[in-house]
């Protein structure tokens, strides 16, 4: 019985890392003193899914691993255990470990040893450091229960009768490989019971009619036991009774499936350590049923919905213009007279009322079928606590992290690009921003900081602010370095606004002491670039001593994108709206020639370089005067600059579609899009049109 | 060439039938061939966008139903005087492998007309012979000769290989670097 279990790695390594989000979130929501039982049994049921996972699909490190983290969850959850800062962040940095050992295993490389070895050994030191530990669990119950938890250790075995239902091996499962597993954790000895067993001539062949009662000594536990008859549970009549040191069998079998008993004070101490543990099980798994509610479905599989319909739209649209000379059709024809004229008029007015509709229908399909890519940015929030909670305490700060609109949705793409430029702006509000407490009541201000992390929609974009009530920016100490880098000069007038966002410069850092924590020198304009790369900004106000606030706007998808039609030559354009700064009319005053071959645009204080698209485009040798010319002003990498088009159009949302699939990359384009005319209309990439002017001007010049 | 992944849909089920059968076009009095299970469709010329920058040859791009697909003049890619195109001027949209392992592309050639459609075996399809210069001989998978004329078969994933293209590209394009 072979089955390749590869297939299922992919699954398996999806949900690992959804759980291991789920026991970060969860641990950090665990008030250190008196755990809630019900976190702490989430976080125990993730662990304990990868543990299963892990150990089914033979990644055994990882298994092993959880299993010690998962032992130290169960004895937080039934009290013998107290919930201390110490514990909780060693499973913090477990998570993280385990994290590692999952991606080592998934991209099938080496995992650092050493590492897992280390907490490994913390983890067992903190299982056994058990008296110490125990000093902060509630007194009244603590010693009884510790007893209790380590009674199943000097437990010589457990007696199992195990009666699995005629049809289990119909399920799929085999008891010879559950006999294999308990062999494993104990030394085995079974008794089948043939009284059930059919005669020959009677009874199915596929039905199991055996039974056996199984002796299992050695140092497993109940929970051990339990494990391995998990998968059939509910298909056989199973208990399991401990055999005690003496041989003689404790009372108080317990039948897996059926309610569980009300632990009475005089009960004998083991079954009541597993009681509460159990019952909690039982009314999670019920909690659990309405969550369920999502599938997992391939990006694939959505892209490819995503094109067709917007096939359809673009196919309606035809149509759209087809319905209003029908309708004119339909006016002339009903007013000629004449009974089947007018017989035909109706049914053409019938065929444009059902091409309204279409439209309307059609509308809707695409709207909710972009929302199936959109999430909610609490997937991008949710790594923030974490980090607040690590740095804060790394940077001896306090802060308080509050964190609103999680619930505002983008697109899956933006999100998953989004997070390591955010994690670096928070870092930084944590680092730079925020003071240390002594500062902060020397400056009258609470000892605790606020981080805001807010999002919200806004026309076609998300916006999301990282608000800090820190220091601010110190424009005096940003302008002097910024003068001294030879960004700007002294003598530039410059805005309030215009200071602050030249922390996004490249290479820039103002930072007094360069930390491992944020101000290695790259940093901000890293952040800018990566935002941009999603047709985004960024942009800072502060106010000094009062606190910054960084603001990101991005658009809601990269399936869409909002454009300047323009012409060049022949040929329709679309140029992102993000890019451009302004249009404006060449006056040829302004223009200046530099070394006889470059111009300059003198746009205000400053001077730009002009860019001929026709020339870019290879089109012909563009010498005319450009006088009265439209120019579009665009920003690249932070430099405007002026690009010649023959002619402004309108503008227009444009569905983006790849070069690339079925040409190639080309370098003056990001793009292409279908215009209602059915038409393919190139979309711009101004970097590049910029960096083949460049390259021409090299190339002309090293000519002359 | 004509492995079974690379069945459309609809022939599927009668891949046998397909086997070896090849659809020929003319370029002036030239007829060449195409593994017919490669061709997607068969339409006629109409306008594109062009590409900056982009060789002579490469036509521009197209909207085939949603898609974004690249056009490729044959003659000019042959280097064969080029002709005014005209109603019988069409686009056979081809499914192109990558040469060095890059995923199926789509992509259109220009052809004066297409003629018909043989099915030539194994044996009837012979090495092509050297021609010196004047064709690259990666682009012929060979010749046969059907009805007393000489078919030219051509190896359409090396003759769109975008490698060429590219090299192509640099050496004729003024956006050499320096």
């Amino acid at each position: 019985m072979s089955i390749d279990m590869s297939q299922f790695h992919e699954a398996f390594f999806e949900e690992s890392f959804e759980g291991l989000e789920i026991m970060e979130s969860e641990l950090l929501d665990l008030d250190v003193g008196a755990g809630d039982v019900e976190i702490i049994n989430t976080i125990f049921r993730a662990a304990h899914s990868i543990k299963g996972g892990a150990g089914t699909f033979g990644f055994m490190n990882v298994s092993e691993f959880t299993h010690v983290m998962e032992t130290l969850l169960d004895e937080m959850r039934d009290g013998s255990r107290g919930v201390t800062q110490f514990a909780v962040d060693s499973l913090l940095q477990s998570v993280d470990v385990l994290r590692t050992m999952l991606e080592a295993a998934r991209d099938k490389t080496d995992v650092d040893e050493e590492m897992v070895a280390e907490r490994y050994a913390t983890l067992e030191a903190i299982l056994k450091n058990e008296g110490g530990e125990a000093a902060d669990a509630p007194a009244s119950s603590a010693p009884t229960q510790e007893e209790v938890s380590t009674a199943p250790g000097n437990n010589s075995g457990w007696k199992i009768d195990f009666v699995p239902h005629p049809d289990l091996l119909m399920t799929g499962n085999n008891p010879v490989h559950m006999f294999k597993a308990l062999q494993e954790i104990g030394e085995l000895s079974a008794v089948v019971n043939l009284d059930k067993l059919q005669p020959f001539t009677e009874g199915s062949p596929e039905d199991l009619y055996l039974a056996w009662e199984l002796t299992l000594t050695g140092s497993a536990t109940k929970e051990d036991v339990l494990e391995v008859f998990e998968w059939v549970e509910d298909e056989c009549d199973l208990s399991v009774a401990s055999l005690d040191g003496e041989g003689k069998a404790a009372p108080e079998p317990e039948v897996v499936a059926a309610p569980v008993v009300p632990a009475a004070a005089s009960v004998a101490p083991a079954p009541v350590a597993a009681t509460p543990a159990k019952k909690a099980k039982i009314e999670s798994k019920q909690k659990k049923t309405p969550e369920a509610t999502s599938i997992r479905v391939g990006i694939d599989k959505v892209d490819e919905i995503i094109n067709l319909v917007g096939e359809l739209v673009i196919t309606q649209s035809m149509l759209d213009q087809a319905g209003d000379d029908l309708e004119a059709l339909a006016d002339s024809v009903s007013s000629d007279g004449g009974e089947t004229q007018k017989a035909n008029a109706e049914i053409l007015l019938r065929l444009s009322k059902g091409l309204a509709q279409l439209e309307r229908n059609t509308r809707e399909l695409q709207e909710g079928v972009m929302r199936i890519r959109m999430l909610p940015i609490s997937f991008v929030f949710s790594r923030m606590p974490r980090l607040v909670h690590d740095l804060s305490s790394k940077l001896s700060k306090k802060i308080e992290l509050v964190v609103s609109g999680e619930e505002t949705e983008l697109d899956k793409t933006v999100m998953e690009n989004i997070g390591d430029p955010m994690v670096h702006l928070v870092r930084n509000a944590l680092d730079h921003g925020v003071e240390t407490p002594d500062i902060r009541v020397a400056a009258g201000k609470p000892e605790t900081g606020t981080l805001n992390l807010n999002a919200f929609h806004q026309g076609g974009n998300i916006i999301i602010e990282i608000k800090d009530d820190g220091a601010g920016i110190n424009k005096a100490k940003v302008l002097a370095k910024a003068v001294e880098k030879g960004l700007v000069s002294e003598d530039d007038n410059l805005s309030d606004h215009e200071i602050n966002n030249l922390i996004f410069a490249p290479g820039f850092s103002t930072a007094d002491v360069v930390s491992d924590v944020s101000g290695r020198g790259v940093g901000m304009d890293v952040v800018k670039t990566s935002i941009a790369k999603l047709g985004g900004t960024v942009s800072v106000s502060s106010e000094e001593g009062k606190g910054s606030t960084f603001t990101i706007r991005l658009p809601l998808t990269l399936a869409i994108l909002d454009g300047q039609l323009v012409t060049v030559g022949s040929e329709s354009y679309v140029i992102p709206l993000i890019a451009i700064i302004e249009s404006l009319q060449v006056d040829r005053k302004r223009i200046n020639q530099v070394a006889g071959k470059a111009e300059v645009y003198k746009l205000r204080e400053h001077y730009i370089p002009i860019i001929r698209s026709r020339e870019v485009f290879g089109l012909e040798d563009d010498t005319r005067d450009l006088h009265d010319s439209l120019m579009v002003v665009v920003e690249v990498e932070g430099a405007p600059a002026g690009i010649i088009v023959d002619d402004l159009q309108g503008q227009q949302q444009v569905v983006i579609k790849s070069l690339e699939t079925n040409y190639r990359k080309v370098e003056t384009m990001s793009g292409a899009t279908i215009l209602g005319d059915g038409t393919v209309a190139l979309i711009w990439d101004v970097n590049g049109m910029v960096n083949v002017h460049k390259r021409k001007l090299n190339r002309n010049t090293t000519r002359a | 060439m004509s492995t079974s992944e690379q069945v459309n849909d609809d022939t599927a089920s009668s891949e046998s039938v397909h086997q070896n059968q090849y659809l020929t076009f003319l370029l002036g009095d030239e007829e060449y061939g195409v593994d017919i299970l490669r061709v997607q469709e068969i339409r006629g010329w109409d306008s594109v966008t062009t590409i900056p920058n982009a060789p002579a040859f490469i036509k521009g791009v197209i909207n085939l139903r949603g898609t974004i697909v690249s056009i490729l003049d044959l003659r000019e890619r042959f280097g064969i005087e080029s002709v005014e195109y005209n109603d019988l001027t069409v686009v056979v949209v081809l499914r192109v492998k990558g040469t060095d392992g890059d995923k199926e592309r789509i992509m259109g050639v220009v052809v004066d007309a297409v003629s018909e459609v043989y099915h030539i075996s194994e044996e009837e399809l012979k090495d092509a012979p050297d021609l010196g210069y004047a064709i690259n001989m990666d682009y012929m998978k060979g010749m046969a000769t059907v009805d007393e004329k000489m078919i030219i078969v051509l190896d359409i994933d090396h003759l769109m290989s975008l490698k060429d293209i590219d090299a192509m590209e640099k050496s004729g394009s003024v956006l050499t670097e320096g």
